[in-house]
């Protein structure tokens, strides 16, 4: 990865030597001592300036009333909710297309016609359909992660190099062992690729969902909550908690992938 | 006991070719003289259902209008010259917030690429903004700058600025050794190195994130249209759901489909374009 770097692409004016673990925290901090600067000197009279610690405070108090919890947990519960059931459908749907070229035929181009359709525009038919419940939105947040599932479980299932499907027909295995044996294990980075990207856009459609569907509880509704209210601090921390949450989906999700595919040595999908 | 290949669970994408793929006749019948047709039958029985359905008011016309009132919706949106303000207004929005988030994109993940040192103090920044979905960002960007033009473009091309510059970095870090270590045999400076070893060998995931980025950014913009606009195409279809005509919402969500294939096929095209003459200078 880093051999490139050892040629005189970029030269290296040797300064003050700043070691490689501290680098990462220079910008974050010079950017966190630039909004408590802002803030302590006035340098802006707006009402939106609001300074670190009022976000802080904001948070324990947010945090410390239940507020958060009851957000937090309506906005996961349907995430996964939602991901369950998209991701599940997906997969049956992906494989029959993979398997079948029948099926492949004949729902593959609708499929495929449907997919361009960019995904929030079905919000206001899911509203008219499904209201603007949690059924509307676990509806929604289905629809967002199966797609990717599709789309990655065809691709996993159909590349399966042919001569591995050789051997194995030669070895005379059944049905069950070749799924299990042979299709399963070969095309497992594009699927965990694939249940990867839905676990992203589902809570990316987890906060689109709360934004245009408004009734409810959620995180979404709350940073929607203050910034009609104007309260700067509880929209930054509404960021910093939504930004923390997409991190630990994506952290899950890559150990899970880690640990499932250890046997291949490395881990395939990079998000 | 049949055939092996008759034994298989599963038809593979390699014996497509070969002939002896199905083992029903009429299907592979089918499938030898009208490959293309095989597609239809299934949208066209939706169609018809649909079609039915509203014919014998089994669904209520408020709950899903009938296929030819989504037509002439369609038709009318074009004949009277409607759609296209509102097409020309989001195309402009999504270009303007595209192009901002390419080039934004592309400087940050070259420089990442090619100093490490630049790498180190911003890569973990970088990787906390983009852990935030685009749609994070709104709340914050509504109190920022109001819901204007600025916001529009601010987030279509944060949206496209993520996918870009990270295939970018990771493209140029994936260019492989040996390439690299002929380069510094022949004595390559430093533009030769970049121009003829590193972008020509980093530009399919480049392109790639280039294509992603599109993409993410036609998503962007199409919600943000529905939330914050009083023009676009995102924004008819907030129209039509308000006023309850779901017809407008439908004949809207075909066009949103219909623009978003075609420009993603202007994207596909550039790309046998660009990689004809890569080849080409070799």
């Amino acid at each position: 990865m880093s051999d490139i770097h050892s040629l005189p692409i970029a030269s290296r004016r040797s300064g003050i030597h700043v070691p490689r673990a501290v680098r990462g925290w220079v910008v974050p901090a010079g950017l966190l001592l630039l909004w408590w600067a802002a803030f302590h000197f006035g340098w802006s009279t707006s009402s939106l300036l609001v300074s670190p610690a009022a976000v802080w405070q904001r948070a324990v108090r947010y945090a410390a009333s239940g507020e958060l919890l009851t957000a937090l947990g309506a906005s996961l519960w349907r995430n996964l909710a939602g991901f369950a059931i998209g991701a599940g459908a997906g997969l049956v749907f992906g494989a029959a297309l993979a398997f079948s070229r029948l099926f492949e035929r004949a729902v593959g181009p609708s499929f495929h016609t449907l997919k361009q359709i960019s995904l929030f525009a079905w919000i206001p038919l899911i509203s008219v359909w499904f209201g603007l419940g949690d059924a509307a939105k676990v509806a929604f947040l289905s629809l967002a992660a199966f797609f990717p599932v599709v789309l990655n479980t065809f691709e996993g299932i159909r590349s399966v190099p042919r001569e591995f499907i050789e051997v194995a027909r030669v070895l005379r295995f059944s049905r069950l062992q070749m799924l299990s044996r042979v299709v399963l294990p070969s095309a497992s980075p594009s699927i965990f690729a694939g249940i990867h990207l839905a676990l992203i856009y589902a809570w990316l459609a987890t906060l689109g969902a709360e934004y245009l569907l408004v009734a409810g509880q959620g995180i979404g509704n709350t940073m929607i909550d203050g910034r009609e209210r104007f309260e700067m601090d509880l929209v930054i921390f509404g960021v910093i908690v939504v930004g923390l949450v997409g991190f630990t989906l994506n952290w899950v999700a890559t150990q899970f992938e880690r640990r499932l595919l250890a046997w291949r040595g490395h881990s395939v999908a990079q998000f | 006991m049949s055939t092996p290949s008759a034994d298989l669970p599963f038809v593979l994408a390699a014996e497509r070719t070969s002939g002896r793929a199905a083992t029903w006749s009429w299907h592979s019948g089918w499938q030898r003289l009208r490959p293309r047709l095989a597609g239809w039958p299934f949208p066209l029985g939706v169609l018809l259902l649909w079609y039915l359905g509203a014919r014998f008011e089994w669904i209520a016309p408020q709950v899903l209008p009938s296929p030819a009132a989504v037509g002439a919706t369609l038709v009318d949106l074009f004949g009277t010259g409607e759609i296209w303000g509102h097409l020309r207004i989001s195309l402009f929005r999504v270009f303007a917030g595209f192009a901002l988030g390419l080039v934004s994109g592309g400087v940050l993940g070259v420089a990442m690429g090619l100093s490490p040192t630049f790498k180190d103090y911003v890569y973990p920044l970088f990787k906390a903004f983009s852990q935030i979905p685009v749609l994070g960002w709104l709340p914050l960007l509504m109190l920022l700058v109001g819901i204007d033009e600025a916001l529009k473009i601010i987030l279509i091309a944060k949206a496209a600025l993520v996918p870009v510059a990270l295939n970018t970095l990771k493209g140029i870090e994936g260019v492989p050794t040996r390439h690299i270590e002929v380069a510094r045999v022949l004595r390559f400076t430093r533009w030769q190195l970049l121009t003829k070893v590193v972008f020509p060998s980093a530009f399919a995931p480049i392109w790639n994130g280039v294509r992603y980025g599109f993409t993410h950014a036609w998503l962007a913009l199409v919600v943000v249209e529905l939330l914050a606009s009083s023009e676009g195409i995102g924004f008819l279809i907030v129209y039509g759901r308000q006023l309850f005509q779901l017809d407008v919402v439908l004949a809207a969500v075909v066009v949103v489909g219909g623009v978003g294939f075609a420009l993603d096929r202007i994207l596909a095209l550039i790309e046998t374009r660009l990689t004809r003459w890569r080849r080409a200078g070799f």
